[in-house]
């Protein structure tokens, strides 16, 4: 039973086949000598960009499957119903099988507030959303493993509850925008009426939209992936964001922010620090800065609140994310 | 008629929106489309998700690419 589940992990998770399988074509039909840098770099490339978009699709598909059972008018009648600090671990549990995008934030945003939510459950599920998803947590136990991605929901939702719960005890709700409370709220998810075959057909436009929204992020993630694992000096690295130096966790958060990047870019850029052993917790946070805080979003985000709750806002997840950095740098040797 | 296209632009709002123009022509009545894509703008109709069917500005659906025969539907009721 072990032994099956170890086969099942290595061969449909982190696709040992495909490596191999890649291997083969690189160093027996094209002659390639596998030391070489060139087809280390290409390894990883072919290798990571293959397994990667198999994933996706049919992590997405799946997802999207179950998310079409919690469309966001009915998250937010579920959240409405309930008060204090259960309803930010739901809110931040439901804010796991929603939208990736950050693009969706704004309209959640009022249409959680215009309904009366308070701004604790709003950001509770703001900050969980991009973060964690069922996608990413897979995707992180294929690249890394599975007590890592674990590890990574379950700080991820700590992060996303406690952050909420902080910005509800400041009592801001005059720093939001005062449209924002007189919007109108409609219920217009057509709530038990959707067919299975609608849902298929709303999963796969979800695989198509998705795919072609963030192909380019991973192509290019697992290019920088691919140039880091080959050609940066280890000593470069290491120097600036090794294992030894305090300063790393808190390098990669700050460089993260304005990046703009889906997680599945974001990953085997953090696979390839890791690799080049920079710590995990180092590269999760660069990870979690990325998708949790980019420039766009932001951008979105101060035409609905005011300057100070956003700054309030960056600084809470910022600093929840550089703790969780070194939090999993010392408790790496543990899961790995 | 009015009909407005609620939504920033995606692959999801243009299908709509030509959904939306074939089942008004079906009907033969006079009708203008004009497309919403800034997002306060959209939420400020109370959805949450796009693409959004805003008919005579009461907003008929949301998240959904209607067919041209459920937007015919919801065109003859209106």
């Amino acid at each position: 039973m072990g032994d099956l589940l170890v086969w099942l992990n290595d061969q449909l998770l982190r696709m040992q086949w495909l490596s191999d399988l890649v291997t083969w074509a690189l160093q027996d039909v094209l002659g390639f000598d596998m030391s070489d840098r060139l087809a280390g770099a290409l390894h990883f490339f072919i290798y990571d960009i293959i397994k990667i978009f198999i994933l996706l699709s049919v992590l997405i598909f799946s997802i999207s499957y179950v998310q079409s059972y919690f469309p966001p008018e009915r998250t937010r009648r579920i959240l409405g119903r309930r008060q204090g600090w259960a309803t930010n671990i739901l809110a931040a549990l439901l804010g796991t099988i929603t939208p990736f995008c950050s693009c969706s934030s704004i309209p959640l945003f009022i249409g959680f507030t215009s309904a009366g939510l308070p701004l604790a459950v709003t950001f509770s599920f703001l900050i969980s959303s991009p973060l964690v998803d069922l996608a990413s947590v897979i995707l992180l136990a294929s690249i890394f493993n599975w007590s890592i991605a674990l590890t990574y929901v379950l700080v991820g939702l700590v992060l996303a509850v406690l952050g909420g719960t902080l910005i509800g005890r400041l009592k801001l709700e005059s720093q939001v925008e005062s449209f924002v409370f007189q919007s109108p709220v409609g219920d217009h998810d057509n709530n038990g009426q959707t067919s299975r075959r609608e849902r298929c057909a709303y999963a796969r436009a979800q695989v198509s939209e998705i795919v072609h929204r963030v192909w380019l992020y991973v192509v290019l993630g697992v290019g920088i992936g691919a140039a880091i694992h080959n050609w940066i000096p280890q000593a470069f690295i290491s120097a600036a964001l090794g294992q030894d130096r305090w300063w790393s966790v808190f390098v990669a958060t700050v460089s993260g922010i304005p990046m703009y990047a889906d997680i599945f870019g974001t990953l085997p850029i953090a696979e390839a620090l890791v690799l080049k052993d920079v710590g995990v917790g180092t590269a999760l946070a660069f990870m979690m800065s990325v998708t949790a805080l980019s420039l766009p979003s932001m951008i979105m985000l101060k035409r609905v609140v005011k300057l100070p709750l956003l700054c309030v806002f960056i600084g809470i997840v910022a600093s929840g994310i550089v703790a969780i950095g070194y939090l999993f740098n010392y408790a790496a040797p543990l899961l790995i | 008629m009015n009909i407005k296209i609620l939504g920033s632009g995606c692959k999801k709002c243009i299908a709509l929106g030509d959904n939306a123009q074939v089942a008004a022509q079906e009907i033969g009545v006079e009708f203008d489309i004009e497309k919403v894509t800034d997002v306060v703008a959209i939420a400020g109709y109370g959805i949450m998700s796009t693409p959004g069917l805003v008919v005579n500005d009461k907003v008929v659906s949301s998240g959904r690419v209607l067919t041209p025969a459920q937007i015919k539907e919801i065109l003859l009721a209106a």
